[in-house]
């Protein structure tokens, strides 16, 4: 129960932070939604950060590293170190810019205007908005079950006390007995279940942990805890909120670190020496089990971060365009404070909890240390997962700004009503979208492994939409019907590689192998998480492939008027 | 040239991110840290100090003054 009551206090905490930052909101609509372009350079950075830090990021890049090893360092975080900070230097600065002279809070404003088109800007609005709902289901999700994790009732002797399930109908539940499967008169790893003499599946009664908090509870408390602080709130309650989030992952992952490492015979060194010893473990200390192939596509993924409508949003928060200055430089090294703990415990975790599937390797971290701390150190470690799963709360307050904006705005609704409205109405999409994921999250209970694939599809359509932004700030010559192609590139490559991905789930190889897909003269690849094009990841034709539409078809239409040039690129005085 | 520079800067450290060459090496640093983990640790200090340099040397100081020209969001009007 002290871990639940440890996080219960860190919800508490947040929620008075949201309540805080209500007390200093003028109410207007620049202040509920960019906290009035205000924010500090400390705030803006540890923010920004904490932003992009998902529990996707976090719990997701140690599990990759248990299955694949020391490369998803690599693969996922120096390659966000080196491309996002660019990003943010040369893209976000000048958002930031636009945003200030034009009025502009999102970027779907900017685009229209840019663009002298609506219906472009409707078309990338509905894109973002569609990728992005991901991200709320799973964050609702992931609420119920930390909580019902952290929650479960211990018996004396340290086990979890077991209950009995029931179906909805009230009957008990049954489950086959699983047994290790043997080949060649020896028993492996892999379960298969039992059979009796008739050759029918022995049955036993199933059984789960009992817990304090459910999980319907556990996701209610946690989507009601984040809606209240981004409804009184708004940005600068969620800017606060991830600053403070951002504190407690840095402080998280030093503690862990010396927890785990005080806990080893010899510490972290007798520990590789077993790994490198262990053929099941010693390609793990190497990049045996990620392709080059891989790894050179995946430094496209970073290019989503600033095309995030959050993101984006986040820029235009900063009091002075100075901030990013800070923000750029400490931005690799933050991710390397984050980032090299979780990828080394993923892959210790090899070693120390063994047996985990790619479905439960996410849960390494947290194994870990509920099995080397005591209950108060176990308490702050979920509040420590608390704040990864709760990083939901930009996305939901970005949508919230994108449809008072780009759709109650736009459309007529603040002449019509007024801008306290506006804001009203905002706040009040806050709680539908919270209402409407938490449904959802209840519906889906165990359907989670959907949502983390939309996630992972959402990374390489917000990248593909960079060429976009890029060609919007730095090419004069760009023009809607570029920007509608490109756009449309990138639905339709999403659409049909989720679609290939599903038709091959048969043929799905083990991790770090994959085959060709038939039918396709070797152009596609399926592996065991993904579709690959030439062995390459999907991103990257869909980033060049964007990029080509955009210039092509733009070279191919009219420009945009003088007027909009001369707007966006004025003369540079001497 | 200052902008040559810079750009064949982050063209070199982007090169340095695909370290091909350490793909299999199983040396450990300290005795703790897998030689691919210490070196990428080491390429997010050169990230940062590229990024240093960018801000130095190539910051966008023409973004720093800003006239609001027109009224919060009557931009796409």
């Amino acid at each position: 129960m002290i871990p639940a009551i440890v996080v219960f206090c860190y919800l508490a905490i947040v929620l008075y932070i949201g309540i805080f930052a209500f007390r200093k909101s003028t109410g207007s609509r620049d202040d509920f939604f960019l906290a009035n372009r205000s924010l500090g350079p400390y705030i803006f950075v540890l923010s920004l950060f904490g932003t992009n830090m998902t529990a996707f990021a976090i719990l997701g890049s140690s599990g990759l590293a248990y299955q694949r090893g020391i490369g998803v360092y690599g693969l996922m975080a120096s390659s966000s170190g080196f491309v996002i900070p660019l990003t943010l230097f040369f893209i976000g600065t000048r958002l930031w810019h636009l945003g200030k002279k034009f009025g502009h809070l999102t970027q779907v404003q900017y685009f229209r205007d840019r663009w002298e088109c609506s219906f472009v800007g409707t078309v990338i609005f509905a894109l973002t908005a569609v990728m992005l709902v991901p991200y709320l289901i799973i964050g609702t999700m992931g609420g119920g079950t930390t909580l019902e994790s952290i929650s479960t009732v211990m018996g004396e002797d340290g086990k979890p006390v077991m209950v009995q399930v029931y179906n909805p109908d009230g009957t008990p539940a049954m489950e086959p007995v699983m047994v290790p499967k043997v080949v060649d008169g020896k028993p492996t790893p892999q379960k298969v279940p039992k059979l009796d003499e008739n050759g029918n599946k022995v049955l036993q009664p199933k059984m789960e942990p009992k817990h304090w908090v459910s999980y319907e509870v556990g996701a209610a408390l946690v989507a009601l805890v984040v809606m209240s602080y981004v409804f009184f709130g708004g940005m600068r309650g969620t800017a606060w909120v991830n600053s403070f989030q951002t504190l407690l992952f840095l402080s998280f992952g030093a503690a862990a670190f010396i927890i785990i490492g005080s806990k080893q015979d010899g510490g972290f060194s007798a520990l590789m020496d077993k790994m490198a010893a262990n053929p099941r473990t010693a390609a793990l200390l190497t990049r045996e089990r990620i392709p080059m192939e891989e790894f050179f596509s995946y430094t496209f993924i970073p290019l989503s971060s600033i095309m995030f409508p959050h993101i984006a949003i986040m820029c235009m928060t900063a009091e002075k365009v100075t901030h990013f200055k800070k923000t750029v430089i400490f931005y690799p090294l933050c991710i390397m404070a984050i980032w090299l703990p979780c990828v080394y415990f993923g892959v210790i975790g090899a070693e120390l909890v063994p047996g985990l599937s790619q479905e439960t390797s996410d849960d390494v971290i947290p194994r870990m240390l509920r099995e080397n701390t005591n209950v108060l150190l176990a308490g702050i470690l979920g509040a420590g997962i608390m704040a990864c799963v709760m990083a939901s709360d930009s996305q939901i307050l970005a949508l919230s700004t994108m449809f008072s904006e780009d759709i109650f705005r736009y459309y007529g609704g603040k002449e019509k009503f007024g801008e306290r409205v506006q804001v009203w109405t905002g706040r009040v999409f806050i709680i539908i979208v919270t209402l409407i994921a938490y449904l959802i999250a209840l519906e889906l209970k165990d359907k989670e492994g959907i949502f983390e694939l939309a996630i992972r599809f959402a990374f390489s359509g917000f990248a593909a939409l960079a060429p976009v932004m890029l060609a919007a700030l730095f090419w004069k010559r760009s023009n809607k019907w570029g920007a509608l192609a490109a756009t449309l590139w990138v639905a339709f490559s999403l659409g049909f590689t989720w679609w290939l991905f599903s038709d091959t789930e048969l043929i799905k190889p083990p991790p770090g192998k994959f085959v060709d897909i038939p039918g396709y003269g070797g152009i596609f690849q399926r592996s065991f998480s993904n579709v690959l094009v030439y062995g390459f990841l999907p991103v990257m034709p869909m980033v060049i492939g964007s990029a080509l539409l955009m210039i092509g078809v733009s070279l191919l239409t009219p420009p945009p008027s003088r007027a909009t040039i001369e707007k966006y690129f004025p003369p540079k005085t001497a | 040239m200052k902008k040559v520079l810079l750009i064949l800067m982050v063209v070199c450290v982007y090169a340095l991110h695909q370290d091909f060459w350490l793909w299999r090496d199983n040396t450990r640093v300290f005795g703790i840290l897998p030689i691919g983990l210490a070196y990428h640790a080491g390429f997010s200090i050169l990230a940062a100090i590229m990024m240093f340099v960018l801000v130095k040397f190539a910051w966008p100081s023409e973004l720093e003054t800003v006239e609001p020209q027109q009224a919060p969001g009557e931009a796409d009007k």
